[in-house]
């Protein structure tokens, strides 16, 4: 026990004294998440946009001088009717329009209810989400001036919003379990590979072969730093998500810490892996960038949807650990859910993590015969 | 340099092979080692030497044959063999990115010294090397040849019966060399055998007694004044190439 401590100690050494590794650990997810997170959500400014106003009223006027007075809005006239509407959509002529119809004056008066239609280009789903929350603010100073004016009875403008292209909004706030799933398994597993391969190639694991040290316990000393690392990136990454971010965790943190640690397994398996048919440290780390990266990159489903996979590649996504990672991920920070929605999931992970253990433990014995 | 009295054997081997499918590496060699010995394990590269000595060091299993090891079993006993060696590889194998301190402490700690005969123990090997003032610094900045004879120190930290040398002295310079050893006569001295391979034939010299293996055999076993006398050379040197040339197997 004490050996592994020893041994444990030593692997925190290495990581702590190369400036490489330390990048790559704490670096690599701060800028991943600032550059998602800001990127593509900062301010949007001179947004085009497009008013079809088939009400032609007092409070389409109003409401549309209101528009003019925002800096954020550049409005585009004369566009009046919807096909001419869709067209500046696919021209990417405009991002939004906002629709008055018909009566709009008359059933704000009489019933007290008035409805709009916003329409945003959500292909970019960030902007979308951006600009329909400056129109619906708009709207609603607007709603509130009515309703000093008015006295008792409060008039509501209700707009409905239509995201084009992208109704589902994939993409907006699914950047961080796809960071999260990528980070992770460069952390884990290419830097376990390349931790363990470069004992290979310094000559130092043949002295440590040698020793009465057993070959299990190198592998385990050899995965458990890069275990609490991973748990503090992991950390890291809620921390800016929450407090730079402001996306709230909804679901459960211990699960989410446990739904990682089982992640973390696979992806150290995998690093094992790599490390036992490798002997550089350069084809370790050729191995686990284009191996493991890439498919993380393509098949998790937050960089690209899947459903635009070709068929034949449908499979895919299935046999990636980083993907259903994702999916658990997803559905407990985003969308709150606990253990019952995600037990599938969860089972499959852990079968990979299990499987891929198994595999790499089993390879590294053979290799010390 | 008289040999030590050959009271305990080391290392015995009784027809130790090794074959990788058609090709046998190690071919029924039979030699014993005394405790203390400098013994030189010669032959040129491919003639088999890192394969014999893996198998004495239960890294791998022999094909056919005998040997034991400290009085271990090479088939059964590798666990027990493993706490009675050292070994210091012809790459050099401490730690870059770890102080001389930090190397001493992780390799002896993995041979389990407690922790006062580690501050004992390297206490003991900085003062033996003269380096007080390098001891915080880190092992990628020292000169290779204190980086060698440091490895050296560190082989043989946990006092194991017998420590094995896989060409120890590389692209080190000859002064060094003769620094190194007086490292390994030092070691001999408290009774650690010395298990040495080596391409310098001067260094041969220095050896009790030599082996040279041509092809995966034992083609010579004796004193290196005894194999001159024996071959009518004037040094190692041509002994090892009389006997060299003979071989079928290149690199």
């Amino acid at each position: 026990m004490k050996q592994l401590l020893v041994f444990i100690r030593k692997e925190f050494y290495h990581v702590f004294r190369d400036r490489r590794t330390l990048l790559i650990l704490f670096g690599l997810p701060t800028v991943q998440i600032l550059l998602f997170g800001f990127a593509l959500s900062s301010e949007v400014k001179d947004i085009n946009i497009a008013v079809v106003d088939f009400a032609r009223d007092n409070a389409s006027q109003q409401l549309i001088s209101k528009l003019q007075g925002s800096t954020r809005f550049r409005l585009q006239r004369a566009v009046l009717s919807y096909p001419e509407m869709e067209t500046a959509f696919r021209r990417n002529t405009i991002k939004a329009a906002l629709v008055f119809p018909a009566n709009f004056n008359v059933d704000l008066l009489h019933t007290g209810h008035g409805q709009l239609q916003i329409i945003a280009d959500a292909s970019d789903p960030n902007t979308a989400t951006t600009i329909t929350n400056y129109l619906t603010a708009i709207i609603g100073d607007y709603q509130q001036e009515l309703n000093q004016a008015a006295g008792p009875l409060p008039y509501q403008i209700i707009p409905e919003t239509r995201m084009l292209y992208n109704p589902d909004m994939n993409g907006s706030l699914n950047f961080i379990p796809g960071v999260l799933a990528l980070v992770l398994m460069i952390v884990c597993t290419t830097l376990t590979s390349v931790a363990i391969v470069r004992e290979k190639e310094l000559g130092t694991m043949e002295v440590l072969l040698v020793s009465p040290f057993r070959p299990l316990l190198v592998l385990i000393a050899k995965a458990v730093p890069y275990l609490v690392l991973s748990l503090l990136d992991f950390t890291l990454i809620l921390l800016l998500s929450v407090f730079v971010l402001d996306v709230a965790v909804r679901g459960s943190v211990l699960l989410l810490y446990l739904e990682t640690t089982v992640f973390i397994i696979a992806c150290l398996s995998l690093g094992l892996l790599i490390s036992n048919v490798t002997s550089t440290q350069q084809m370790a780390m050729l191995l686990s960038m284009m191996g493991m990266m890439l498919p993380t990159l393509l098949f998790t489903g937050y960089m690209f949807p899947l459903e635009n996979l070709p068929v034949f590649l449908r499979w895919a996504p299935n046999v990636v650990p980083a993907h259903w990672y994702y999916l658990i991920v997803k559905a407990v920070m985003l969308k709150g859910l606990g253990f019952g929605a995600i037990w599938k999931e969860t089972l499959i992970l852990a079968g990979m993590s299990v499987a891929l253990l198994g595999i790499s433990l089993r390879n590294f014995n053979i290799r010390l015969a | 340099m008289q040999p030590p009295p050959a009271s305990a054997q080391a290392i015995v081997c009784h027809e130790l092979t090794k074959q990788f499918g058609d090709f046998r590496a190690v071919d029924k060699i039979t030699l014993s080692v005394a405790q203390g010995e400098i013994f030189g394990f010669l032959g040129a590269n491919g003639a088999g030497k890192t394969t014999a000595m893996r198998m004495l060091c239960g890294l791998s299993y022999p094909s056919a044959g005998q040997a034991t090891v400290a009085g271990f079993d090479v088939y059964r006993q590798q666990e027990k063999i493993k706490q009675n060696i050292g070994y210091m590889s012809q790459k050099f194998s401490l730690y870059e990115n770890l102080t001389i301190l930090e190397n001493i402490e992780f390799f002896g700690g993995i041979y389990g010294l407690s922790n006062q005969q580690l501050r004992a123990k390297s206490e003991e090997l900085i003062t033996t090397l003269g380096l007080h003032k390098e001891a915080k610094k880190l092992v990628g900045s020292l000169p290779l040849g204190w980086k060698q004879k440091l490895a050296f120190s560190v082989a043989i930290i946990h006092e194991p019966k017998i420590v094995f040398l896989d060409e120890p002295t590389g692209g080190v310079d000859p002064v060094t060399r003769r620094q190194f050893w007086d490292l390994i006569y030092a070691a001999a001295d408290r009774g650690i055998t010395n298990f040495v391979t080596t391409h310098y034939m001067d260094e041969a010299e220095y050896c009790n007694r030599v082996s040279i293996m041509v092809d995966g055999r034992v083609e010579a076993l004796d004193s290196p004044a005894n194999l001159k006398l024996q071959y009518h050379a004037d040094s190692m040197d041509e002994v090892f190439y009389q006997l060299a040339r003979g071989a079928q197997r290149g690199e």
